[in-house]
């Protein structure tokens, strides 16, 4: 009981924002209410129990990927991005495939039996865990990863520094 | 039934420990401040209000609280107004995994969840939210300068700081508070390895004091050139919740590194046949205490280090009797996590009134050239002497 | 009443679409990032919430979830320094006029 009237509480928290995100004339305003809908989602992995995933959400998500989106908003349109149009003129079509493709999800998730596996007590996924997954069965996938970083650290200083 | 008493108990929590650092963090900090800004200035700092000035805060906060809201015109009041929460929110958030001390065999802290210092590098970095939404909704070309600022200087000193938490993470093998104390027993991380423990915490006391944006890096409200910077605007009770958002960050930091590197709550133990340390310390402190009674009165510069002299005379006097007599804790864990966490803050607060601050560019290279490539480099050699070693 | 998995992915569809529907309308490059990230974020929902419903002993979800939040993060880095790089030269970063190369 307590379980679900946290995850009615949580998915407001997640969507409502989420909607403000899309829609708000201001992009200010846009980019402040994606940290509400970060923080609903970070609730969702604790009730999932993936406390790790949790704090590196936060810590990624709301403190540094929404700062550095509120930060180039501000180093280009500020304050002057009020009066400016913020949609195109693909509203209807933009509409159409959100409801088609929320429509088709909704309909396939309906009709499939997902192989759940039993409720019981799982295991506390500890972050301990985690680094030994990292380290054994996806270690390929840590490597590539941790070059994609470097890559795109790499990347984004050559293209946003200004040429001499 | 269970979970209404847990929602009770978590609600009482939370009210007790904002209460105790509303009173501690912000009032008891504001005043410490201004004593101790005095004194390196050759000031008496606040006298008046209260027996030495003690109430001096309270009264500024009954003043504030009387203020009226100003809202400036066309700022975006919704973000305006939310701001200022968002960053004392953050700041208290953080004390939820200190921990205090331990009684018996139950820990003074209010939650110990086994990410506690991934949730407190978390928390720390949502104050920066709050700080540039506040400077962008005054619609005052110095305070978003000075969120600006906020914003590059917090990014960028996220990373040394993760990097000294995850220092001792790696030493201790947890990110859980507690049983980081708990693994400080019998060697503080700051000697562990050294010198490279020393290093890890320099690290991260840097990259904590830029954390909270004091001087030496205090860009985001430097007064001189941008008034107050991010809460130029602000008046009354939310000016006041921004302080009351910094103080407890600069506290919560300061604890939190005495979790990391200095033990914690445990006491700095030394056997029999070392004891005489603790009476040499005393006996020095002493010694300094008749000096600046009888023979420097009249300076007002040594009246800190008067008092200083007298609290770590107290202290080695106490521990060098309590050792002698015996026991195993001299003094409650709870008075050691005080005595640690409050060195810090006084220390943070000596070099907010000694050096003056950087240049936007030096403090950008500091963390980006300095700490960065040092902070890797340390975690590195450490991670390699302790696999071997083991 | 139990949540399970069909809430979460209920939930996680409904952010997705929302994140494509901002994706599509908007003009602003930086709103643009904003849809992807929701969007990100619904697959992290579902990652996670597969994780422990349908394979709760093993931490697959878990990991995958932190490689996608470690990509996002290179995305919104690339993202930006393109978008400032764009202002600079074009003085706008809405995607509709940046069209120097169309003909």
């Amino acid at each position: 009981m307590g379980e679900f009237a946290a995850f009615t509480i949580l998915s407001l928290l997640i969507l409502i924002p989420a909607v403000v995100v899309v829609t708000s004339k201001n992009i200010v305003r846009s980019a402040l209410s994606l940290v509400p809908t970060l923080l609903g989602v970070t609730g969702f992995y604790v009730l999932l129990q993936a406390e790790f995933v949790a704090g590196i959400q936060v810590l990624i998500y709301a403190g540094a990927i929404t700062v550095l989106l509120l930060f180039v908003i501000m180093l280009t349109e500020g304050g002057a991005g009020l009066q400016v149009r913020q949609v195109n003129e693909q509203i209807p079509l933009g509409v159409t495939a959100a409801v088609w493709l929320a429509f088709l999800l909704l309909l396939v998730f309906s009709r499939t039996t997902w192989p759940v596996a039993q409720r019981g007590n799982p295991p506390a996924y500890s972050a301990l865990a985690i680094g030994n997954a990292f380290m054994t069965d996806y270690v390929l996938v840590f490597e590539v990863t941790s070059l994609v970083l470097l890559v795109s650290l790499v990347g984004a200083i050559i293209i946003a520094r200004r040429e001499e | 039934m269970s979970t209404f008493v847990e929602i009770l108990k978590a609600i009482g929590l939370a009210v007790l420990v904002f209460t105790f650092l509303a009173v501690v963090g912000a009032m008891f900090g504001v005043y410490m401040e201004r004593k101790i800004s005095g004194w390196i200035q050759a000031r008496l700092g606040p006298k008046h209000v209260g027996p030495q000035g003690l109430l001096q805060t309270i009264a500024d906060t009954v003043k504030l609280l009387q203020k009226e809201h100003i809202t400036p015109r066309r700022a975006d009041a919704l973000i305006f107004n939310s701001a200022p929460i968002i960053v004392a929110v953050a700041g208290l958030l953080d004390w939820v995994v200190i921990p205090f001390g331990q009684v018996g065999n139950r820990f003074l802290v209010v939650r110990d969840i086994n990410i506690g210092v991934v949730y407190f590098a978390a928390m720390a970095s949502l104050t920066v939210i709050g700080i540039l939404a506040g400077g962008w909704a005054s619609n005052n070309k110095y305070a978003l300068l000075g969120g600006l600022r906020a914003a590059s200087q917090m990014i960028s000193y996220e990373i040394p700081l993760a990097l000294g938490i995850l220092w001792a993470a790696m030493i201790a093998g947890s990110l859980s508070t507690v049983s980081l104390v708990e693994a400080q027993r019998g060697g503080w991380f700051i000697f562990k390895v050294p010198p490279l423990g020393l290093l890890a915490a320099l690290t991260f006391l840097v990259a904590a004091t830029a954390e909270v944006n004091r001087v030496p890096f205090d860009l985001p409200e430097a007064e001189s050139e941008l008034v107050a910077g991010y809460f130029a605007e602000y008046t009354g009770m939310r000016f006041a919740l921004f302080q009351l958002g910094e103080y407890a960050e600069m506290f919560a930091f300061a604890a939190l590194f005495s979790v990391l590197f200095l033990g914690g709550w445990d006491e700095p133990s030394l056997s029999r046949q070392w004891a005489w340390v603790w009476l040499v310390l005393g006996a020095g402190s002493l010694a300094l205490v008749a000096l600046i009674q009888f023979r420097l009165r009249h300076v007002l510069l040594v009246r800190p280090i008067f008092i200083l002299a007298v609290m770590a005379a107290g202290l080695s006097l106490i521990l060098f009797f309590g050792v002698m007599a015996g026991r195993a804790q001299v003094l409650p864990s709870i008075v050691w996590f005080f005595v640690k966490m409050f060195t810090l803050v006084f220390f943070l607060m000596w070099m907010r009134w000694t050096y003056p601050r950087l240049r936007l560019d030096q403090l950008l290279s500091l963390s980006w050239k300095v700490l960065l490539p040092l902070g890797l480099l340390n975690l590195l050699i450490t991670a390699f002497i302790i696999t071997v070693a083991r | 009443m139990q949540v399970g998995l069909g809430h979460y992915l209920v939930i996680s569809t409904l952010l997705f679409c929302l994140g494509l529907y901002g994706v599509l309308t908007r003009r602003n490059a930086v709103a643009i990032l904003m849809g992807i990230e929701l969007m990100l974020n619904a697959g992290n929902i579902n990652l996670v919430a597969f994780n422990r419903y349908v394979a709760p002993a093993t931490v697959s979800g878990h990991v995958f979830a932190l490689v996608v939040i470690t990509l996002a993060a290179c995305e919104a880095a690339i993202g930006l320094a393109l978008v400032m790089s764009a202002y600079r030269s074009l003085e706008t970063i809405h995607v509709d006029e940046i069209n120097v190369m169309k003909w």
